[in-house]
């Protein structure tokens, strides 16, 4: 298959134009010895062909569509009104680039400014962004903001923090020496006795996840004043879909609010793409990452969009820009936006009180068979960690069998959890889904 | 303007369903204390999936894009999007696997990552890849750590990274991210490495070379075997930012210059959509000395079963969580598969067949920044010579846009003056090419007669030209309600 659309008689007419006597000659500038004979991959394929050589391997797979999941840590399966792929996959919002010209990309524009708009009430913030890779990287970007706006150099994170955003944090402040302290959790949340021992003048920031890698919610006003109390800056990473219950960033103090966009209306795909979210109180505003939407007018004093603030940026400050992001997420940020309109304010609240009321029942239903024990007596939204009687991988396994994925085994990331496993419950779950893993977890 | 979403609809509607509660109901503060609850509730839309979909059909409707108008934004690689990539990648085989599922339930995928590493060290001339990188800035952090941790791990961790004059402001930035002091390397008077200068900026603490090839100017680093030694001589590494591969893909290999890492992107030379903005692909790719380094986890095969191997001792650990944008390396995968290796020579040597062409069309009426050559995918004009009639590069630009074309890169690379940097792909036909010759003439003629028709442009858009400048100074960032 080829998309190009010229014909031979159009190549001729066109070296001719130019005054080339062949295509090859267009290439002169490349030493002859770097020139490939023929690349070593297979020839080309028709349409036809494609789809069904892919079919084969995608038959290889058992999604989440298939078998019933119960997999969280990071990434949740909830449900995506087809609404949401029938706008992202409009080519006019699919095939757009970064809209460096804003009167030909209105479309883009206004939906970011509406993206930000959307974060700024979910996390209760005054500013946020255009997006950033997933909530990981947008959790660094994060404590290199503090770094950067403190001097100080001492990063604070807990335990509990998602085990892939610790090495995407470490990894990211590579370049900076960077002290990192990680506070212990007390019963699933943040030991803030300890926290309080610890943080000292030299703290950049002090990060909370909330709810927790196990799950927990954590009390982030306490963890604020203590943070605050040491002039650091308090980062929130949040998941936004228990927003519709939990505490906002802003209310509870926040100077930074982060997370991952995926439970927005962004299929799992195997871990990406997702979506980064980064929001901040006003006076952070110009030390951001990323691009940032603003209104303004025409020559006709019509309002409109443009990127903004772009002194920032790096194709402007280069080495002194603020984060070297370029592209971004759009196209998610798009799908959020629009899944935030469709379920609304009343389906927001009425889809986290589905996961927080299902997880809950799951939970019960657990704890009365034998060989299975919640392990932290912690609120909880839709994630909660028990102890088997056996090794987790195992019993995954085995649930394989029956068709479900049984839950994420922690031993992996907590060598002291080898016990455990993690158990999510969204809103996709039926109580006959949960009744059946109760009685298949029942028999193992 | 299209009314804001929050502005539309109306209290109390909304626009999807969920199934009835199937569990025994409670407040949630039975399972929360209220000092953990929401007070102050989101003011998300409420409107209808048909106030919904028809607010975002509109505004749609508002942008340019590949589908609707030529795109032909340098550097960028604005090249059509098949479709059948777009649907295998929605397939729920692959958009519904969760990361952490079991490997034995996700061999498909495995498969179809792994396969696409191959494919990309076979195209690139390298050893092993990682898909991780989530665009190709991402990729360039990832190849400046793997850098900084290769000569930490001689004992020797150096400082400098050297950039040349004419690169993407990410690079400066991914190396000063990093922890590097970046060194400007200025271009000589053909547009290419100035091979003294870089002889006198190499040395013992320069730690990395960052190079574009074909540069931004549209032109072959025709020494870059000579650059190769010279860094390597010194102790450094090569690094390619590939954002320009569409000229080389099937025509020559990075890893056969000397390159010691590169970055691709994807959603430039492997056709995948931009998205307005994203989401991207950067996988970088290493010279065996330095696979060790890559990002955790590795696809390996174990005992036939593709595995996902965390056990990386020297990694520089993970830039993402998960294993990448595999969503859109799935379309990247398809599209190679498609082509095959002679297919991707010829979608090269077509894209730089269409930068001649238009190149040649457009000689007699603008100034190419440097000529005398052919060259590669892109050329770059300069728009100086029209200032003197009072137009500017930007005007141009905007006046294109009255036509149904899209702009060029403006202002970039910041070496030319008044630059417009056009790369048109493979993908566009010799008769979309001639128009689009047609339209920048004729506004070549329109800013001789009658200068203020191209300097009050755009016309014919839905809004005007927009006031960037009020826009940074009264910052509106985001909705309110009104009196809150």
């Amino acid at each position: 298959m080829k998309y190009s659309p010229h014909t031979s008689k159009d190549k001729e007419q066109m070296l001719e134009a130019i005054g080339a006597a062949s295509e090859e000659e267009l290439f002169s500038a490349i030493p002859s010895d770097l020139r490939l004979g023929k690349v070593d991959l297979p020839d080309g394929i028709s349409e036809m062909e494609l789809k069904r050589s892919v079919m084969e391997m995608a038959g290889d797979n058992y999604s989440t569509n298939k078998l019933i999941s119960f997999l969280g840590g990071g990434a949740y399966e909830h449900y995506i009104p087809q609404a949401v792929e029938s706008i992202i996959s409009r080519g006019e919002f699919l095939t757009a680039y970064t809209p460096y010209q804003a009167e030909a990309s209105q479309g883009t524009l206004q939906s970011i400014y509406e993206y930000q708009s959307l974060i700024c009430e979910l996390t209760g913030m005054d500013v946020a962004n255009a997006s950033m890779y997933d909530g990981a990287s947008s959790l660094a970007e994060a404590a290199l903001l503090a770094v950067r706006d403190t001097g100080r150099k001492q990063v604070v994170y807990p335990a509990s923090l998602h085990p892939e955003y610790k090495q995407v944090l470490k990894t990211y402040m590579e370049g900076i020496k960077v002290e990192f302290i990680e506070i212990p959790h007390a019963a699933g949340i943040y030991d803030t006795e300890v926290l309080e021992r610890q943080i000292s003048d030299g703290t950049a920031c002090v990060i909370a996840q909330n709810p927790n890698f196990f799950g927990c919610i954590e009390d982030c006003s306490a963890i604020g004043q203590i943070c605050h109390s040491k002039g650091a800056i308090f980062i929130a990473c949040v998941n936004p879909l228990s927003l519709g219950l939990l505490s906002s960033p802003g209310e509870y103090g926040a100077d930074i609010a982060v997370g991952e966009g995926q439970p927005l209306g962004i299929p799992l795909s195997y871990g990406g793409p997702y979506l980064g979210f980064f929001a901040v109180k006003e006076k952070y505003m110009r030390k951001i990452p990323g691009r940032v939407v603003g209104m303004t007018r025409d020559s006709e004093g019509k309002p409109g969009f443009v990127l903004t603030l772009q002194a920032r940026e790096q194709h402007i400050r280069r080495e002194k820009a603020t984060s070297n992001i370029c592209s971004n997420e759009g196209l998610m940020a798009l799908a959020a936006t629009v899944y935030l309109s469709l379920i609304g304010k009343k389906g927001l609240k009425e889809i986290a009180r589905q996961n927080l009321l299902k997880s809950h029942y799951l939970a019960v239903q657990i704890s009365k068979l034998g060989g299975f024990e919640p392990v932290f007596n912690t609120p909880f939204f839709n994630e909660f960690v028990v102890k088997c009687g056996r090794d987790p991988e195992k019993i995954i396994s085995d649930l394989l069998k029956h068709g479900i994925i049984g839950g994420l085994p922690l031993g992996r990331f907590y060598p002291d959890m080898r016990n455990c496993m993690s158990i999510c419950v969204t809103e996709t779950k039926s109580r006959a889904d949960l009744d059946k893993f109760v009685e298949v977890l029942g028999k193992h | 303007m299209e009314k804001l979403i929050f502005e539309t609809g109306s209290e109390g509607r909304n626009g999807c369903s969920l199934p009835k509660l199937d569990v025994p109901d409670a407040a949630e503060s039975s399972f929360i204390p209220g000092n953990l609850l929401r007070r102050k509730e989101a003011l998300l839309p409420e409107v209808s999936e048909l106030d919904c979909i028809r607010h975002f059909t509109r505004l749609s409707r508002l942008n340019y894009s590949v589908d609707t108008n030529f795109y032909p934004l340098g550097s960028c690689t604005m090249k059509y999007n098949p479709r059948i990539n777009e649907k295998i990648a929605s397939l729920p085989q692959f958009s519904a696997l969760h990361p952490y599922q079991p490997e034995s339930s996700v061999q498909g995928m495995l498969k179809l990552l792994y396969d696409t590493e191959q494919m990309l060290c076979r195209i690139c001339g390298m050893d092993a890849f990682t898909l991780q990188p989530a665009a190709g800035a991402h990729g360039e952090l990832t190849g400046m750590l793997i850098a900084r941790a290769y000569h930490v791990s001689k004992g020797d961790p150096r400082k400098k990274v050297l950039i040349p004059d004419s690169a993407h402001g990410t690079n400066p930035a991914s190396a000063a991210l990093c922890g590097y002091e970046v060194v400007t390397v200025k271009s000589g008077p053909d547009g290419r490495i100035d091979i003294g200068a870089l002889k006198d900026a190499a040395g013992q603490d320069v730690a990395v070379m960052m190079l574009t090839n074909p540069n931004t100017l549209g032109l072959f680093e025709k020494d870059i075997k000579k650059i190769a030694d010279i860094i390597h001589g010194s102790g450094a590494l090569l690094y390619l930012d590939g954002a320009n591969m569409n000229a080389l893909a099937g025509v020559s290999r990075p890893g056969d210059m000397g390159f010691d890492i590169c970055h691709v992107n994807l959603h430039k030379t492997f056709s995948t959509p931009h998205g307005g903005g994203g989401p991207g692909s950067g996988p970088v790719g290493v010279k065996a000395a330095l696979a060790d380094y890559l990002p955790a986890p590795r696809i390996k095969i174990k005992r036939n079963k593709f595995t996902l191997d965390s056990d990386c001792k020297k990694s520089i650990g993970k830039v993402k969580a998960f294993y990448g944008n595999i969503g859109v390396v799935i379309k990247a995968y398809c599209y190679i598969r498609s082509l095959g290796g002679e297919g991707l020579r010829d979608a090269a040597f077509e894209a730089v067949l269409n930068a001649n062409y238009l190149k040649a069309k457009l000689r007699g009426n603008y100034t190419p920044a440097f000529d005398g050559e052919p060259c590669m995918h892109e050329f770059v004009l300069t728009g100086k010579d029209k200032k003197p009639m009072g137009v500017r590069t930007l005007d141009i630009a905007k006046r294109l846009l009255d036509y149904g074309y899209y702009a060029p890169t403006i202002y970039f690379p910041l070496i030319v003056e008044e630059a417009i940097m056009i790369e048109p792909t493979e993908t566009e036909s010799k008769q979309t090419l001639d128009a689009f010759a047609d339209v920048m003439i004729k506004i070549t003629g329109e800013a001789a007669s009658d200068p203020s028709l191209v300097t009050s442009a755009p016309h014919t858009t839905p809004v005007r030209r927009l006031d960037e400048v009020a826009a940074a100074r009264e910052l509106n960032l985001r909705w309110k309600k009104t009196g809150a």
